[in-house]
């Protein structure tokens, strides 16, 4: 029996992405707690940014808006939304970390809305907020979400935040930055990444106890498959420490 | 220039950088006192059909005293910017003031979760919205404030994002590069939450100023409101700190705790309980109606919600909170 749970495997495969010296733009929940483990853990020069304008923050815990007081705590900057996202398209982003989204093969994600009628929805989301914004700019998205069908859909109804858009060199042909799109998607079951050439999504890691065939019958399209599908590692103590006793001692990531 | 696609959304504020221009010239420069209550501020500033940017984000530095005002003075038919708008948009919301919406993020609390009232107003069919970002929105505000009618922008094409906006693109005429123009946004009324100002309208700002200093310039009327008064002689001794100068602004309401119950840096943490609490509630429509009844429409001003919500003391945590973080959270 693992002693942790998927949430906490999620944030550590999450964190070790991040390498010391890199530069991150999160939003909160799962993505920040993943940057904040990085930093405390093995990346301690990794360069933390929030849209809304905190730059470089030592996070003491985890903030409840990408706005609030602890996205500038012992940071080196307290900005606004231009410097964030300038240095975003001027190319000094390195990775941003998505949140949950209903997502397509192509790492495109919807945010937005479900129903044809955009003044009349059947359900209406927030939209993208900074999303399509670190998505069209940093070099390197990842999303982090749980695997289940309805998420993973073969066409997303709405693209709210750019994946690879049709695939192929389609991104590149729209006008958002050369070189810059969708990197890793991190579920509870397993890490994905994407065909260089069709740019579709691709199996390349399973969880501890999951098997390819968990996240494909969780998956609402055809996987590629990488030619050797590694095992990701569990959780270190010395991670789970960190994560437990420092950046969410109350639980309200890792207990979801 | 050719455009090569353009987006179906609505414009819902005139680009025009000549027409602002011709506004701005008749912009009164005086230096005089510009103190008044915030009920006098909505009475002269904000118009029913009048385009609206609510400075902060969502449910950090907002000016809640405004928005509270503006639902009991019935405003209707505004235009509004979504700028990753929470709990300013809840409140908007209850009082249905706006009906076109330009969107980067709304409906959400962020980490709290999502405002079931918001969710039933923007899936009514009642708003005319247009698609945005955080940063595109940014930029529009940006252009305003440069005096010019669109800013370039290397996001949104290629998404639905786009073809729900009402952006443009060009072509750069020195690289051939796509580029998504952004028109401009003069909103009619600006409101904007500081920590400090005079009582001309020089400000200060701590902590992150979002989109802040370009909303300022772009708007046409601005109000402030700020936690505290401050002497102008303190403001010229040292001018590096001013992020909003005084000819820029049309109104000062001096309303301490005014972003509650939201953040404010350096001042107070936000109330999550009672943020919670508003979610909750929204769920059922007539006790909803019950609590905007107790919390906006009987009150008299700000300072009555803070006492009908905990008063000082809430007040003396929310400062804790701020300063001392998780030893102060239970």
């Amino acid at each position: 029996m693992a002693d942790y749970n998927t949430m906490e495997l999620m944030i550590c495969t999450a964190a070790r992405e991040l390498e010391d010296g890199a530069c991150v733009g999160v939003g909160t929940g799962a993505p920040c707690a993943a940057a904040m483990l990085a930093q405390k853990a093995h990346s301690p020069n990794l360069v933390i940014l929030f849209e809304a304008g905190g730059a470089a923050p030592l996070i003491p815990e985890m903030p409840i808006s990408v706005g609030d007081s602890r996205t500038t705590w012992k940071a080196v900057m307290a900005s606004g939304m231009c410097e964030i996202m300038e240095s975003a398209c001027r190319g000094m982003l390195d990775y941003t970390f998505l949140g949950g989204a209903q997502i397509d093969m192509y790492g495109n994600l919807n945010s937005t809305r479900i129903g044809p009628d955009h003044q009349k929805p059947k359900v209406r989301f927030p939209g993208s907020g900074g999303a399509n914004d670190f998505a069209s700019f940093c070099w390197r998205m990842m999303v982090m979400t749980p695997q289940d069908p309805k998420r993973f859909t073969e066409k997303v109804s709405y693209i709210t935040t750019p994946g690879w858009l049709q695939g192929g060199d389609s991104r590149a042909k729209s006008g958002l930055p050369l070189g810059a799109g969708p990197y890793k998607i991190i579920t509870n079951m397993a890490v994905m990444d994407f065909e260089p050439e069709s740019k579709r999504m691709r199996l390349i890691a399973v969880n501890p106890g999951y098997a390819e065939k968990d996240v494909q019958d969780n998956c609402g399209f055809e996987l590629l498959k990488a030619k050797k599908i590694t095992e990701n590692k569990p959780p270190t103590k010395h991670e789970l420490s960190i994560l437990r006793e420092e950046i969410d001692p109350y639980r309200y990531v890792i207990g979801r | 220039m050719e455009v090569l696609a353009q987006g179906i959304g609505a414009i819902f504020t005139d680009p025009d950088a000549d027409k602002a221009r011709a506004f701005f010239r008749k912009k009164s420069r005086a230096l005089k006192p510009k103190v008044m209550s915030v009920k006098e501020a909505v009475e002269k500033y904000v118009h029913d059909g009048d385009y609206l940017v609510i400075g902060g984000f969502g449910a950090n530095r907002i000016p809640t005293a405004v928005c509270h005002e503006m639902i009991r003075q019935g405003r209707k038919n505004m235009g509004f910017a979504g700028h990753t708008s929470t709990h300013d948009f809840q409140i908007l919301c209850a009082g249905e003031v706006f009906d076109k919406l330009d969107v980067a993020y709304i409906v959400g609390l962020e980490a709290r979760g999502l405002s079931p009232n918001a969710r039933r107003y923007m899936e009514s069919g009642k708003v005319n919205v247009s698609e945005w970002t955080n940063y595109s929105l940014s930029v529009r505000f940006k252009a305003a404030a440069a005096g010019v009618s669109f800013y370039p922008a290397r996001n949104i094409m290629g998404t639905d994002t786009f073809h729900y906006s009402g952006a443009k693109i060009i072509q750069c005429p020195f690289t051939g590069v796509k580029y998504a123009a952004m028109p401009a946004i003069y909103p009619d009324i600006a409101v904007i939450h500081v920590h400090e100002s005079d009582i001309y309208g020089n400000c200060r700002i701590r902590g992150i100023t979002v989109s802040d200093l370009d909303v300022a310039r772009a708007a046409k009327h601005l109000i402030i409101t700020t936690e505290r008064l401050i002497q102008n002689d303190e403001i010229r001794r040292d001018p590096s700190y001013t992020a909003i100068p005084y000819y820029y602004v049309d109104a000062v309401c001096e309303v301490p705790y005014g972003s509650y119950p939201g953040n404010m840096y350096g001042e107070y943490f936000s109330d999550e309980e009672h943020l919670k609490e508003w979610l909750k509630v929204e769920e059922n429509p007539e006790e909803f109606k019950k609590f905007l009844d107790k919390n906006i429409y009987s009150c008299k001003d700000h300072f009555e919600y803070i006492e009908k919500n905990g008063g000082m003391h809430k007040l003396l945590r929310l400062r804790e909170k701020e300063f001392m973080f998780s030893k102060a959270r239970d």
